[in-house]
């Protein structure tokens, strides 16, 4: 069978194929959809969300020590979070094979840094594997399983957003059961001790020479010979613009980027005159052949910042634009904003008219920090909103009562908040908190999460109680304050009231993101009443609803397409002019 | 040089149903024969941000991404989205346009001017324009979510027009079309409407 399937669908595809029975991630921008595609095959293979990326990699782990295979997948960033499982279980090595996904993002389309991770495979010292296309993404992912059991180690995966997200045609295979090796104790490989380190590091770097040897003649890595006047060694994504701006070039594209095949290199290269490195972001192939003293060209003509495409290629090495330049000047940006209906909305809309640092945090949140709100601070990394509030009150010379307010939404509090929090009881901190629940992890496209009560696999099970888990944090109970998030007054007075405390506080705001809500539910609607709407005093505008503008006349307007009936503009138009109608 | 591919770069705002289309254009391709490639970006924009679909067929495709100044088409969910990628469109391209409007946050308060004539402007870049009030039709038909079919049909309507080998036929899109209504298990009441919207895109003269 054939299917057009992005880069996820391909490699939840081959996870299936390869025989895995274990599949663990956190959602995360490029990477979300591979879990939530593997969950099909949930006869075969479990698949869960984990709290956050470490819990899913050392799950993982304990699932490949048990003897089945097992992969953990996630973001760029995810895997600073789960770093340091990785790092020891380079070392550990593997029982049932295991692979880890990263997901990089060249651009950054929704992600705040633009790492590249192939870093991690050279820093942790094992194998790195990257697809070119969603055939490939299913193809490989079954080979990195091979490799991790034959060479006794994990494998990064490392795919890229134009990997993951675009859609290529690929042809299925039938699923190859592995049967569970179980768990055997071996004292000298699973119990990482100084002493077991030490002889384990010799056959790490024993396993990276016989993976280099490997690389020579494996199929991940393959030469096209063609016209030997221009070489291109590429990999990932770049090899398929490499094949459009230079159709007739020889091509080694390296499937196993690290260890790089050093051997395979040298011969590609003395079969071509001029050989370019055509790679995203770091120059992690160049800088290991320039080592080896071979000419190449690279990073001094192709960008070392965001993602490529078949232009950037042509203007970089061959200085040609092959389009007509046209820029429309002043054309409006249409940036991501709140959704209609979004519970964010009044929680930003009151904090904009307090005057409060607000320390952030990552979800669609963040974007409270953009116009009309320009009520979010900061953004760092996951949980980072409630250190940072706690941090900038320490900083403070005068008392820091009612300056800061840390917002975080339920499943990032889950993934890496709650010890953020238990840090500012514990060190006699007094910041207030607001984790902004919106009963679902919104932002990746709506997964559960721990407070959801639902598992990736469609069961139910505990519902993780935000109250009592923040009260047993040690925050008083009633310094703990559930609010209606779509209330406007209430919100008002109830951040009002925990800012004036000298203690720490957490507010919860309540109200589920639009994408959970019922398929059949009945939106409400509401509508302008222009005779009402006197002076045109842009009141409702100031709520930052894509639904509602102002017309030729300059009196507001509500696309009833878009208009979702959450009630926050009526709440805070002066003249009652927005009243509910009939849908 | 005898074109081989054939690329659609479809635009529009978040909540307009541009995936859908995009997966029905693919499908389309795949039925007539042809390697696809498509590409978008997901995440963060689910409704009101700027939306880009990148649809490529040929007898082999490599690049997910349309290179400039080599798109076939530019459909433009929105009136003024379309202008944001002409430097995509060949220069026998086309650009499709729905007439509708849909503000921008950065509009309504006060940050940017929305464009007095989108049209005007494709055309006094020597864009070949082609503008439908595809709104309208759907709310004439009783259903406004059926925008990317009607916009489809008119597409469709140039694919068609095509020389051979890269021409598709009609009834490769009313059986992908079924099919995916199908799929949806869409009420015969919505059928109907979606295969109404189709049949007026695909017939205006736009």
């Amino acid at each position: 069978m054939k299917k057009l399937l992005s880069g996820n669908e391909a490699v939840a595809r081959g996870i299936y194929e390869a025989g895995v029975k274990f599949a663990s991630a956190y959602p995360g921008t490029p990477s979300t959809e591979i879990l939530e595609n593997v969950v099909q095959y949930k006869n075969d293979v479990h698949c869960e969300w984990a709290p956050n990326e470490k819990v899913a990699v050392e799950s993982a782990i304990g699932a490949s020590m048990g003897g089945v295979r097992s992969v953990a997948a996630m973001k760029h960033v995810g895997l600073n979070v789960a770093a340091d499982p990785l790092f020891s279980m380079a070392y550990i090595g593997s029982n049932g094979g295991i692979v880890i996904i990263t997901a990089d993002e060249p651009s950054m389309h929704s992600s705040q840094n633009e790492q590249d991770n192939r870093h991690y495979a050279r820093a942790a010292k094992i194998p790195c594997i990257e697809p070119s296309d969603s055939q490939e993404a299913k193809d490989f992912i079954i080979s990195a399983f091979e490799i991790s059991e034959k060479f006794d180690t994990p494998v990064l995966f490392r795919m890229t957003t134009r990997i993951c997200h675009s859609k290529s045609i690929v042809e299925f295979g039938k699923r190859k059961e592995k049967k569970s090796k179980g768990f055997t104790r071996d004292f000298q490989k699973y119990v990482i001790l100084p002493a077991n380190a030490r002889k384990l590091h010799l056959k790490v770097e024993e396993r990276l020479k016989k993976l280099e040897e490997y690389g020579y003649d494996c199929p991940l890595n393959k030469i096209e010979v063609n016209d030997t006047k221009i070489g291109i060694i590429t990999s990932c994504i770049a090899y398929q613009y490499a094949k459009e701006i230079f159709p007739n070039a020889s091509i080694l594209k390296l499937g196993l980027s690290f260890p790089m095949p050093k051997k395979l290199i040298k011969k590609f290269a003395n079969k071509v005159e001029t050989l370019y490195v055509i790679e995203e972001l770091e120059p992690f192939v160049e800088e290991q052949i320039k080592a080896m003293g071979i000419k190449v060209i690279g990073k001094d003509k192709l960008p070392i910042t965001y993602e490529f495409n078949t232009n950037v290629i042509e203007e970089s090495l061959l200085n040609k634009k092959s389009y007509k330049e046209i820029k429309v000047e002043n054309l409006p940006p249409r940036p991501p904003v709140l959704c209609p209906g979004c519970p964010h909305r009044a929680v930003f809309y009151i904090l904009s008219k307090l005057n409060v640092h607000v320390t952030g945090d990552i979800g669609c949140y963040t974007l409270g920090a953009l116009p009309p709100f320009l009520a979010l601070h900061t953004c760092v990394c996951m949980g980072a909103s409630i250190g940072s509030a706690y941090g900038i009150e320490r900083a403070m010379e005068q008392d820091p009562t009612g300056k800061v307010v840390a917002v975080i939404g339920d499943s990032t509090f889950v993934h890496s908040g709650i010890t953020e929090l238990i840090n500012i009881v514990y060190n006699k901190g007094i910041s207030t908190v607001c984790i902004m629940d919106n009963s679902i992890t919104a932002m990746t496209g709506h997964q559960d999460h721990p407070g959801t009560g639902k598992t990736l696999m469609g069961k139910k099970t505990h519902k993780l109680d935000l109250v009592k888990l923040v009260e047993s944090c040690g925050i008083k109970k009633e310094n703990i304050r559930p609010v209606s998030a779509f209330n406007t007054k209430e919100l008002m007075k109830v951040f009002k009231e925990e800012l004036a405390k000298s203690e720490p506080s957490v507010i919860i705001t309540q109200g589920p993101c639009i994408f959970i809500e019922p398929k059949d539910k009945k939106w409400k609607l509401f509508e302008v009443k222009a005779e009402k709407c006197k002076v045109a005093c842009s009141a409702c505008l100031k709520v930052g609803c894509p639904a509602i503008y102002n017309d030729e006349n300059g009196k507001a307007v509500i696309d009833p397409m878009f208009c979702l009936g959450c009630t926050v503009c009526a709440q805070v138009c002066p003249f009652d002019a927005i009243i509910e109608v009939e849908r | 040089m005898k074109k081989d591919k054939i690329n659609v770069l479809i635009c529009g705002v978040g909540g307009q149903g541009i995936l859908l289309a995009s997966e029905i254009l693919s499908e389309v391709f795949i039925k007539a024969g042809y390697d696809v490639k498509k590409s978008e970006i997901h995440g963060m924009s689910q409704r009101g941000g700027s939306v880009e679909s990148h649809v490529r067929a040929g007898k082999k495709v490599h690049s997910p991404l349309i290179k400039k100044g080599e798109a076939d088409f530019i459909l433009a969910f929105e009136s003024m989205e379309g202008l944001r990628y002409l430097e995509y469109l060949s220069s026998e391209g086309k650009l499709i346009r729905n007439t509708q409007k849909i503000i921008p946050l950065t509009v309504t308060i006060g940050n940017a001017e929305y464009p007095d004539n989108p049209e005007k402007i494709a055309k006094d870049n020597g864009i070949d324009t082609v503008s439908i009030n595809a709104i309208k039709i759907a709310k004439d038909l009783g259903s406004d979510k059926v925008v990317n079919i009607i916009l489809l049909g008119v597409l469709a309507q140039y694919l068609g027009d095509l020389s051979a080998p890269l021409r598709i036929d009609r009834k490769i899109w009313d059986d992908v079309i079924v099919d995916w209504m199908n799929v949806k298990k869409l009420s015969p009441k919505i059928m109907e409407i979606n295969k109404k919207a189709f049949e007026r895109g695909y017939n205006s003269t736009a």
